[in-house]
């Protein structure tokens, strides 16, 4: 695989503000502010040929404010290029989701609200997919207890 | 006769409105492990299946967060249990691009070498479970049979069959033992004998045709929409393969072809995988072929290989190597990667993030058959429930990875 590397100045140069380019050791790396999201996801389908789905992930930062940071990767078949990009969120707020971009997006972002609590507005089924759905709680958070209770 | 009393029209027009639903699984033996299906049934045509998981959730992320790098490569042997070896790699090559480390050479075609057994170890027990799920029995036995032959190979160098941990951040837990060249050529010279004994039992065999051709089709599309991978988006005639695509464990020097077919279908994706067979046996001979009986098969980099037994007793420095190694593990520096390699199912990669510590920050399985699964509800739609068992077997799911 050879990284696309003209691609982060294009998409700087689409979105005139707002994307904070991160170093990275494998990929291109973009941070995408909330609000311009799903533009920058329709964008990077249609326009740069990034139509194959990979992963939504999120990575809690607990104590730094905002909390969490919401990963995605997506995959160029065509010219076999790799690009990840990447969005904050807090506790209170939500994530628009992608379901409407790449279908794909749907498990695992039913996967990031079961084990981060993270809220993705517009999901089709957002409910629980591993755990039962009267868990409390979500164990992925770094703030969820790993021991069991302590019994004396 | 009595029974020939014909029913009222108007009944019947009510009675083909009507939906059912019933449940397959969680414990069915067609889903191949703790998989529920929902299926909404008219009649016998499916107008809606879901798939329900979460039967088999470990918390294998969490847990990898309370671990140290050396002891997550025991996690990754469990997600897909039928193919440990592809796991244990994505997972050491995440975390050795992070490190920057060189592996010698022997240990990656041995890696290599591996992988392929494993694949082969894996497609024989699809093969099998497919085959049954149609109605075939005895092929079942026989990829049973000739699976633990290769799991006995793994034994010798691993110590163990299932969950082996063989690759380790670095290298290899040990090297070869023994005679263990031979043991794999003659693993090899059978292979072709066994290949032709199941394609007897399939190859031509009009049923298995019947239930594969035009069952469960998939497109490219739905491919791209939903991260499909591996011998499911080969099936629709795209070459799609990391080990030619992004080369990894010096894959480049290796000659294969990548089988594709163009349909889509249950039977596209039974004759992509069939022919990976005979491809991942071609590589493990050019493999067995470039490794050295004896020779490297860890790096000398004492931070993150243990030094190796008789060195601790003779060499203090050696010794405190080995005491940090054990107790603390080794730190890793701070940043994210995500490394992925072919596994017998798609891309199995790892997205780790690292703060600098000896345990990961953010330990993510992107394992394929997730992503393989979630098309079930498209490929499953309008056909019959005989159908779904079909689907589930050939898009290969393993419940190990699903539910990680």
């Amino acid at each position: 695989m050879t990284n696309d590397v003209g691609i982060i100045e294009r998409l700087k140069n689409h979105f005139a503000e707002g994307l904070e380019t991160v170093t990275s050791i494998d990929q291109p790396t973009v941070i995408v502010p909330r609000g311009q999201l799903l533009a920058f996801a329709e964008h990077l389908k249609s326009v740069e040929g990034y139509v194959m789905f990979n992963d939504v992930l999120v990575v809690d930062w607990f104590p730094a404010r905002p909390r969490f940071e919401v990963v995605y990767q997506v995959y160029q078949p065509e010219t076999r290029q790799r690009f990840r990009f990447k969005s904050f969120v807090d506790e209170s707020e939500s994530m628009p989701t992608m379901t409407g971009v790449w279908a794909g997006a749907n498990w695992p972002e039913r996967e990031a609200f079961d084990l981060f609590g993270v809220v993705f507005d517009g999901h089709p089924d957002l409910t629980r997919i591993y755990l039962p759905d009267d868990w409390e709680g979500h164990p992925l958070r770094k703030d969820y207890p790993t021991g069991g209770n302590r019994i004396d | 006769m009595a029974t020939e009393e014909v029913r009222p029209a108007a009944d019947t027009e009510v009675l083909s409105d009507e939906t059912m639903v019933i449940n397959i699984g969680p414990q069915h033996p067609a889903t191949h492990g703790v998989l529920r299906v929902r299926l909404t049934l008219d009649g016998e045509r499916v107008v809606k299946a879901e798939p329900i998981i979460g039967y088999l959730h470990t918390g294998f992320e969490k847990t990898a967060e309370t671990l140290t790098y050396q002891q997550c490569n025991t996690i990754t042997d469990r997600l897909d249990y039928l193919s440990p070896m592809t796991n244990n790699l994505a997972y050491v090559l995440a975390v050795e691009k992070m490190l920057e480390l060189e592996v010698p050479n022997r240990a990656q075609y041995i890696r290599v070498l591996f992988s392929e057994l494993t694949r082969l170890a894996s497609h024989l027990v699809w093969l099998g479970t497919h085959v049954m799920d149609l109605g075939a029995m005895s092929l079942f036995f026989y990829c049973m049979r000739e699976r633990e032959v290769i799991l006995d190979l793994i034994e010798a160098a691993a110590g163990v069959r299932m969950n082996p941990s063989y690759f380790r951040v670095g290298g290899l837990a040990y090297d070869l033992p023994l005679g263990f060249h031979e043991k794999v050529r003659d693993f090899l010279k059978d292979w072709p004998r066994w290949m032709k004994t199941y394609m007897n039992l399939v190859d031509g065999n009009p049923l298995i045709n019947q239930r594969l051709k035009g069952i469960s089709v998939m497109d490219r599309e739905t491919c791209y929409q939903y991260g499909v991978t591996g011998p499911n988006i080969r099936a629709t005639g795209l070459p799609l393969d990391l080990r030619k695509d992004e080369p990894y464990c010096l894959y480049d020097q290796f000659e294969f072809n990548v089988p594709t077919r163009t349909e889509g279908d249950a039977y596209a994706r039974f004759w992509v995988r069939v022919e990976e067979m005979y491809e991942a046996a071609k590589i493990a001979e050019q493999a067995l072929d470039k490794i050295t009986p004896q020779g490297e098969f860890a790096t000398s980099d004492r931070k993150v290989a243990l030094p190796p037994r008789d060195e601790i007793y003779g060499n203090m420095e050696a010794l405190i190597h080995q005491f940090k190694l054990v107790t603390a593990g080794f730190p890793v520096p701070t940043g994210e990667v995500y490394q992925a390699v072919e596994g017998p199912r798609g891309e199995m990669g790892f997205y780790i993030v690292s703060d600098g510590g000896p345990k990961p920050y953010r330990w993510r399985a992107r394992t394929p058959s997730y992503y393989n699964l979630q098309t079930m509800p498209i490929i499953a739609k309008g056909g019959l429930v005989a159908d779904v068992i079909t689907a589930i077997g050939s898009i290969d799911i393993m419940l190990g990875d699903v539910d990680k």
